[in-house]
């Protein structure tokens, strides 16, 4: 039986947010006509509104739909860079974690190419958190030049959760954008205590649809938009709403969040299985990243010796789905740059493997990968001792 | 059996793994990401390395229904291939650096990778044929002639052989692309690469001297008279007549030909196209596709020195370190550092790489 490990690329959509789909798509009208079709559709979205935000903790005038995670960290990052500059030339620095995944890593790179901004790392400890006396003290020192910080709530690769209240106490007046991409259903999440000024979720690492997401930001704050036209959502993001996603990102949101205290007891002890047999078959492993204060389902363990594409593939082709880093946009293979960053070597970050697990994942499954791991790794490194 | 399917992103490749996939073999496509800044790559649809051909093989493998993976060769290619065509050149040797991607990559790194993850061996779209006989596997030129890829493959051992699998060499009436419009593979239509993947204007000349930098040196004739300057002698080739920039006339009006490069006192020698006469070829670091011919006996056989260059009738021998071929009839401009294949006929004998001509 094949068995999926990787959640949190995408995890299947539940059947309450089917249903939501599905009867949504079938009603006519566009959410911004003024005739009863259209009103009819513009109230399913606000309901969806209101029930996110409340689930959020946030003003529903807080959330901005958008078509996806992706775009919502775009639109926060360069948003609040342009916003920032614009006012005050000073503030050219765009503060980041060195650990974003590369929805925030590559707008703050294209920033510091093409926008004038310097983008500064906030390095993490080895146990994969940010280095929060680096930014106290880079705060402290050129505090009047950031022009926005982004530090994710929890990191994707490791699942390690972030320092976020203290990254905000820290940032002060400036504006600070958290990806809570992973953690939103996974964790508590908190938009107005965390007192950030934007956030970022998603629905399908929820078992919601694909390509429909939002950003929470602040009431009161509006930022340049990415996309112009008509202005949907606060005049900060064009483009017809997208109902019928949008109702189910909700079902989703419900229905992960009323579930997740108990999912996560379940998730969080199957995890702990996971890691206990791979180790008593393999007690050279590594598990990279802090797991105390961690997502309860993601774990990245390093398989010295191998090289992890070539583990990916006989996994695959044993039916056991989990995932490596990251690839270039041609597929090649990179060590991750979450893992370089908190001092793995290019040799460890290159052998290992995320493994991210879901309320639907059994025992019996993670005995089946412990059945065949063995003489996987067993072949895996022999392809790398190759020659 | 188990096999990896070296998927360029072209048409032959993605017709060879769909017809081992079909025959019943569990077949994986790998696409292999040869620089190592992919994102860099040139775009267009020729080529070996570029994105949109890594996601052709890509689509390929979708098409035919087997997994797909990118390996990254990138560092084994730039010291295998990339750094001996830059040192072969800089020697005043032409390599050629196809025969030395399928020696020291797609059937070594590629194979023995394959060969560790638990494959039995490595399909390519090559043109060319694995026939078992009572000798053991051994290499044979396509069916079709117009289309035979053995050439550079002779660098491959019984070893690497054993591991190598080219499902197209028996295409003869049904074109490759006809057979990859049939199966539904949209590459069909994708114009065939040419060039030298990593030299992505074709401008072998220029491409060097940006690596090389410019030296100018002096051009003569065979009696040692300057004729002219040159920029670089690595960017002439044996045989070349075009180019020589020469001032001084030639006697009779003669046209000259570059007769041989001395990397040693960067000079370019020219001469008449009789002086490109070679009669007898010396290879070292002989190869055999099969078993060796029996050493220090004189054998008969055809010699090839181009990959779509013309079976030479000939004598040969060799004494393990080297192999020397008498041709009946002399060819014109012949390179050290090219590759000299050997056949019995249609079978690939093996391979040496030309150190001395006369
Ligand atoms: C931390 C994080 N941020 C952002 C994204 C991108 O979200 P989306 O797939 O909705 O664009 C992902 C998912 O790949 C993620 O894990």
């Amino acid at each position: 039986m094949p068995a999926y490990f990787d959640h949190a690329a995408t995890t299947p959509l539940s059947a309450l947010a089917t249903s939501a789909l599905v009867e949504q798509m079938a009603k006519i009208g566009n959410a911004s006509s003024l005739h009863s079709p259209g009103r009819l559709i513009r109230k399913d979205v606000e309901e969806a509104r209101e029930q996110i935000a409340g689930l959020v903790d946030a003003n529903p005038s807080e959330i901005i739909f958008t078509g996806s995670g992706t775009e919502a960290n775009n639109l926060a990052l360069k948003g609040f860079y342009w916003k920032a500059h614009a006012q005050d030339p000073q503030r050219r620095v765009v503060l980041i974690s060195a650990i974003e995944h590369h929805a925030i890593l590559d707008p703050a790179e294209w920033l510091d190419e093409h926008e004038g901004a310097e983008l500064v790392f906030i390095p993490v400890t080895s146990a994969g958190s940010v280095d929060l006396v680096f930014l106290t003290d880079f705060v402290q020192r050129r505090g009047s030049e950031i022009a926005v910080i982004a530090v994710m709530h929890s990191n994707n690769e490791t699942g390690t959760l972030q320092p976020i209240a203290e990254v905000v106490a820290i940032a002060g007046d400036i504006p600070v954008h958290t990806d809570a991409v992973q953690s939103f259903g996974k964790v508590d999440f908190s938009f107005s205590q965390l007192g950030v000024t934007s956030a970022t979720i998603s629905a399908h690492k929820i078992g919601g649809p694909l390509g429909v997401a939002a950003l929470i930001l602040r009431r009161g704050l509006d930022l340049t938009p990415i996309l112009h036209g008509g202005g949907q959502e606060r005049d900060i993001r064009s483009g017809t709403l997208n109902a019928p996603s949008i109702v189910s990102f909700a079902a989703a949101a419900q229905e992960s969040t009323s579930k997740m205290a108990e999912r996560a007891i379940y998730i969080r002890s199957l995890k702990k299985y996971l890691v206990e047999s791979l180790f008593a078959i393999f007690p050279d492993i590594t598990v990279n990243g802090d797991q105390t204060h961690s997502l309860p389902g993601i774990v990245n363990i390093t398989f010295p010796g191998t090289e992890s594409d070539g583990l990916l593939l006989l996994l695959d082709a044993e039916g056991f789905y989990c995932s490596t880093g990251s690839a270039c946009s041609a597929g090649v293979p990179r060590p991750s740059h979450v893992l370089l960053a908190m001092g793995v070597s290019e040799r460890d970050a290159r052998s290992s493997l995320r493994f991210s697990l879901s309320f639907s994942n059994t025992r019996a499954e993670i005995d089946q990968l412990c059945e065949v791991i063995g003489s996987v790794v067993h072949r895996a490194r022999a392809a790398l001792a190759r020659g | 059996m188990k096999l990896i399917a070296a998927m360029s992103g072209g048409v032959d490749s993605a017709v060879a793994a769909a017809r081992v996939a079909e025959m019943g073999h569990e077949v994986v496509g790998v696409h292999l990401a040869l620089s190592s800044n992919p994102q860099k790559y040139r775009s267009g649809a020729r080529g070996c390395c570029t994105i949109e051909d890594s996601h052709d093989a890509r689509r390929a493998a979708d098409v035919i229904g087997i997994p797909f993976y990118i390996w990254d060769m990138a560092s084994e290619f730039h010291e295998g291939v990339v750094e001996n065509f830059i040192a072969e050149y800089s020697n005043g040797r032409t390599p050629n650096p196809c025969l030395r991607c399928n020696e020291k990559i797609k059937f070594a790194a590629v194979l023995d990778r394959a060969r560790a993850l638990g494959f039995d061996g490595v399909v390519t779209g090559h043109y060319a044929q694995m026939k078992e006989t009572s000798a053991g596997r051994l290499m044979y030129r396509a069916v079709d002639p117009a289309k035979d890829q053995s050439y550079v493959l002779a660098v491959l051992n019984s070893e690497q052989l054993a591991g190598a699998h080219f499902p197209l060499g028996d295409i003869v009436k049904t074109d490759t692309r006809k057979e990859a419009k049939a199966r539904g593979l949209y590459v069909a239509n994708k114009p065939d690469s040419h060039d030298i993947c990593f030299v992505p204007s074709g401008d072998n000349a220029g491409w060097l001297r940006d690596r090389l930098g410019s030296e100018s040196g002096p051009i003569v004739d065979e009696s040692g008279e300057v004729l002219g300057e040159h920029q670089g002698a690595y960017t002439y080739t044996v045989g070349q007549r075009r180019g020589l920039g020469l001032t001084v006339p030639a006697a009779g009006g003669i046209p000259r030909y570059v007769l041989k490069i001395e990397p040693k006192t960067n000079t370019v020698v020219v001469g008449a196209h009789e002086a490109l006469a070679v009669e007898k070829i010396v290879g070292d670091r002989p190869i055999w596709c099969g078993p060796a011919p029996i050493s220090g006996r004189d054998h008969r056989g055809f010699a090839q020195v181009r990959a779509h260059g013309q079976p030479l009738a000939c004598t040969y021998s060799h004494n393990n370190l080297e192999i020397t071929v008498h041709l009946d009839e002399p060819l014109f401009g012949l390179a050290a550092g090219q590759g000299l294949v050997i056949y019995d006929d249609d079978r690939v004998v093996g391979s040496a790489t030309v150190s001395e001509t006369a």
